[in-house]
């Protein structure tokens, strides 16, 4: 047992119920209820109401044999609708086509853990769900032999049925499930799981989504698609600026307007704002056009409060000087840097700079609550249900149990529904409306302008290089605004769970390392992004090897190779990581080798070393998040000092493959939101105003800058299922920037250090 | 009063004529499988036919709709069966989904409307259709497959 306590400063430690008060001295303290403090647990034993693997909680099966299978992680596009019941569906022997999936309502004390973040659903969830199926199945098997008279061990349970050899009598499943439902569930080391050989829907490439039919058809409903008897739709002018205010308003415009119902005004927010609404000004109308055109013959004098002069073109000098200063916070240091890079042969630094950006989900954030009775009931696209249902019982001063969260389907998510303040805001406005229906949209303007974005960051790094052009020295020195600062009053330093993103336990094999995190400010809201901080430590770390491997005369994937070294398990505690995901470093160590073989492979799909037209070039990078592998190499011509990407090769190591075909549409997806973040993609602030406000100046990709072809490679180190699994939802996003922008530099010699792209290299 | 037909069904509409189509089809009609995205045309989430041709519902008022036929994904095909929703299926083409109702809807008119389709066209057709999940490629390889099963 090690000393180093394990800090829960996760997004899960935050989600769980601590109050902004108490976040801070959240860390490292002995968990209620929890067994012993010198028992660290870990993966979904540590997070928030546990886990259940209970058939009756999320199993239910008709009399005509409908298997009804409850998910209670939310469907953004990850598939995990479609993968949750490919895994109970197995082990309980079901017919694949008579398997339909509910929805569950935000209520973790029945289901266990739904924040859906941290690609963590089927990693945290896999053997769960697998003994749910399991159990069910046992108890159909008792069910039948019960029925029969016959000794279980002579029954067998598939294919929607238990059959009895010997006397050639079957049953359905939906003949046995009134009495097997009856039956004790079969506890602990009873229940056995069925060998993966016998795996008919687990790993198959074959399933259709179990939402495909509405989804092509528009019968799919998401948060914005609510609908309610007598339901009204609302809209929120918000403050500009973060932490602002209206100081007055005339709503007499507003209200003249035939079909707008009531103005009203909403408190403005305290910092930590944590999920709290931003404040402002709501109008409600009888629909939404209504709502927008009332809000927009409001007239708002807004006060901008501490924020006002926030100017992102300014804050990165700022971050910059920071950057740049010695003495910051030292986070990791291992032998001794300054020396070696004293004797280095040669010597490099770079800058770098990650601007924020907006998840900008196609489905803006929207939800409907209303209240009746002393009862809230809200149907929201949210990935974080409990901590909706809890801070809206606390903003609507009801008790938890009389506020209800139905999940509706997410349009897109990427961290941004983790946060409630939207559905918040439609309880404000259902209560102000004595408990009718209210539905709030947010306006794309309204996403872009008032978000939780993502970081900014200047990432200075220093090396220094042998006489042979290898690493003996590395500097990596991390200045960004924290996710801690919607948490707690002004935290200036990163918290463990973003420096364990990549940064302090990145797998190259350098002897002198030291990271040091100097202070930063935040005058936005800060919130995760799809895989968060290791977007900008993945972008630096990836591109100055590339740097190294260009100073040292020497091919980048090579280099890269001798840069992880050969293939050994380090443990992240020793590289200064006391998160690890929030996993069992035992479990989970970080293994070179598969760091390895996933470059390879992605270098192996893009036909690595072949020549390259002029003005073309390849580029490579990998990255260890989310306690799975990714490397991508990416092909890019550039014309006129325009990027297009037309290939790109993404192989993950993920562990054991629940849904491949799921695993390979998160790598398409995370390949083009990276050209995004390469090519496009940034939020400015100007007079603490965010500069862009919709699709037309927030930049993401299009048709025409999609690849022609993006490879996926399924690496696996082992095969069969007893390897723990990783993460597939956010790590493929982070190796696919410094991917592309190394290829840059092989098709034109410009290093890019600034993102996104856009135009540095038009003349 | 604006007449017009929204998926075979005539609808007579005297509200505000500068209500965009998007809110009239979502908020009054319920037909709620076309999106709001941007309200800007910049995202292509709430493309419907109008007369037969792929239309950003979010900047049509229905005002200058007088006499059209509307048809939604809602109304696209009898059972979910048109060419362009079978490829969708097949090829797993969705993530969250959310942009696949007006992805569908801008394919089916190019689909419909040629005889051979190049990713060339594909990718013009296409432009001004958002998917912030990146099922560009899938969709790409769908709109193929449907133009050889038409």
């Amino acid at each position: 047992m090690r000393d180093t306590p394990i800090l829960n400063v996760s997004r899960r430690g935050v989600l769980g119920g601590l109050g902004a008060a108490t976040f801070v001295l959240a860390v490292g303290l002995p968990r209620p209820g929890r067994a012993q403090e010198d028992e660290p647990e870990f993966g979904r034993d540590a997070m928030p109401n546990g886990w259940s693997d209970d058939p009756k909680v999320f199993i239910a099966i008709d009399a005509d044999g409908t298997v009804t299978i409850t998910c209670h992680r939310s469907e953004m596009g990850q598939g995990v609708r479609t993968s949750i019941a490919m895994v109970v569906a197995d082990e309980l022997g079901a017919d694949w086509d008579r398997v339909r999936v509910d929805q569950a309502p935000g209520e973790e004390e029945t289901y266990g853990n739904q924040d859906t973040d941290g690609s963590r659903s089927l990693r945290h969830f896999f053997v769960p769900m697998r003994r749910a199926g399991a159990a069910a199945r046992a108890m159909l098997a008792q069910a039948a032999a019960d029925e029969w008279g016959v000794d279980v061990s002579e029954v067998t349970a598939g294919n929607h049925e238990v059959t009895h050899a010997a006397s050639g009598r079957a049953l359905g499943y939906g003949e046995l499930a009134a009495a097997a439902m009856e039956l004790d569930v079969p506890a602990g080391d009873a229940l056995v799981l069925m060998d993966p050989s016998e795996f008919r829907y687990i790993g198959s490439s074959e399933i259709g989504l179990v939402d495909n039919m509405d989804i092509t058809t528009g019968q799919a409903t998401y948060g914005i698609d609510v609908r309610r008897d007598g339901m009204l739709y609302a809209v929120i002018a918000r403050p500009p600026v973060y932490g602002g205010r209206a100081a007055r308003y005339d709503d007499s415009a507003a209200l003249a307007i035939d079909g707008v119902e009531k103005v009203v005004a909403i408190d403005p927010v305290d910092f930590p704002t944590e999920f709290a609404p931003l404040g402002g000004v709501a109008v409600i109308a009888r629909n939404t056009y209504l709502a927008i055109k009332g809000r927009d013959a409001l007239e708002i004098e807004w006060e901008d409060g501490p924020n006002a002069t926030y100017d992102s073109a300014a804050y990165r000098k700022t971050l910059s000087e920071a950057a740049n200063a010695p003495g910051g916070t030292v986070i990791r240091d291992e032998g001794d840097v300054d020396a070696a890079l004293e004797g280095a042969a040669q010597t490099l630094e770079a800058e770098y700079y990650i601007p924020h950006l907006a998840q900008a989900p196609m489905e803006p954030p929207a939800a409907l609550v209303e209240i009746r009775d002393g009862r809230a009931e809200a149907w929201a696209c949210t990935q974080a249900p409990q901590v909706t249902r809890l801070r809206l019982a606390e903003r609507l001063g009801l008790e938890k149990e009389d506020v209800t969260v139905n999940v509706t389907l997410l349009g897109g998510g990427f961290g941004r529904k983790s946060k409630p303040d939207f559905v918040l805001e439609a309880g404000i406005l259902s209560q102000a409306m004595d408990g009718a229906p209210v539905k709030l949209t947010w306006t794309r303007e309204d996403d872009i302008n008032h978000g939780y974005y993502h970081t900014v960051s200047v990432e200075k790094m220093q090396a220094g290089l042998g006489e042979d052009g290898a690493p003996v020295a590395w500097l990596h020195r991390t200045a960004a605004p924290t996710i801690g600062s919607i948490f707690a009053p002004d935290p200036m330093q990163k918290l463990p769970f973003e420096l364990g993103m990549g940064l302090l336990n990145m797998p190259l094999a350098i002897e002198n390392v030291r990271a040091e995190n100097p202070e930063a400010a935040a005058h936005v809201r800060i919130g995760w992004y799809r895989s968060v901080s290791n977007i900008p430590h993945a972008f630096a770390i990836q591109s100055f090897v590339a740097e190294l491997a260009e100073a040292a005369g020497r091919d980048p994937k090579d280099y890269l190779l001798d840069v992880i070294g050969p293939a050994q398990m380090v443990d992240p505690r020793d590289q200064g990581d006391v998160w690890n995901y929030g996993e069992n470093p035992d479990v989970y160590p970080i293994d070179t080798g598969r760091m390895a073989a996933v470059v390879e492979a992605a270098a192996q799909g893009i036909e690595w070393g072949r020549e390259m037209p002029q003005n073309s070039g390849l580029g490579i990078a990998g990255h260890y998040s989310f306690v799975s592998y990714v490397a991508v190499a990416a092909e890019v011509t550039v014309e006129d000092g325009f990027v297009s990407v037309p290939r790109v090769s993404i192989a993950i190591d993920c562990g054991p493959q629940v849904n491949p075909d799921r695993i390979r549409s998160q790598m398409e997806g995370a390949v083009l939101m990276g050209i995004g973040q390469a090519l496009m993609s940034e939020v400015t602030f100007a007079k603490g105003r965010a500069e862009q406000d919709n699709y037309d100046t927030y930049l993401v990709p299009r048709m025409e800058d999609a690849p022609k072809r993006i490879d996926v490679h399924l690496v696996t180190s082992h095969s069969g299922y007893d390897q723990p699994l990783g993460g597939v939802g956010e790590p493929g996003l982070p190796p696919v920037v410094p991917a592309i922008t190394n290829a840059v530099f092989a098709a034109t010699g410009k290093r890019i250090r600034t993102l996104p792209i856009g135009d540095q290299l038009r003349s | 009063m604006v007449n017009i037909v929204v998926n075979g069904t005539e609808r007579q509409f005297d509200g505000d004529e500068e209500t965009p189509l998007l809110w009239y089809l979502r908020d009054e009609l319920g037909l709620t499988g076309t999106k709001y995205g941007c309200g800007i045309a910049a995202c292509g989430v709430c493309t419907v036919h109008v007369d037969g041709f792929p239309t950003f519902a979010c900047v049509t008022p229905v005002g200058t709709l007088e006499g059209a036929e509307v048809t939604t994904i809602e109304g696209l095909s009898e059972n979910g069966d048109h060419p362009v929703q079978v490829a969708w299926r097949d090829l797993n083409v969705a993530q969250c989904g959310y942009c696949q109702a007006g992805q569908i809807m801008q394919a089916a008119a190019l689909v419909d409307g040629s005889e051979t389709v190049s990713d060339e066209d594909i990718d013009y057709a296409m432009s001004g259709n958002l998917c912030r999940c990146g099922t560009y490629t899938r969709i790409r390889a769908a709109i193929r497959q449907a133009a050889e099963a038409k």
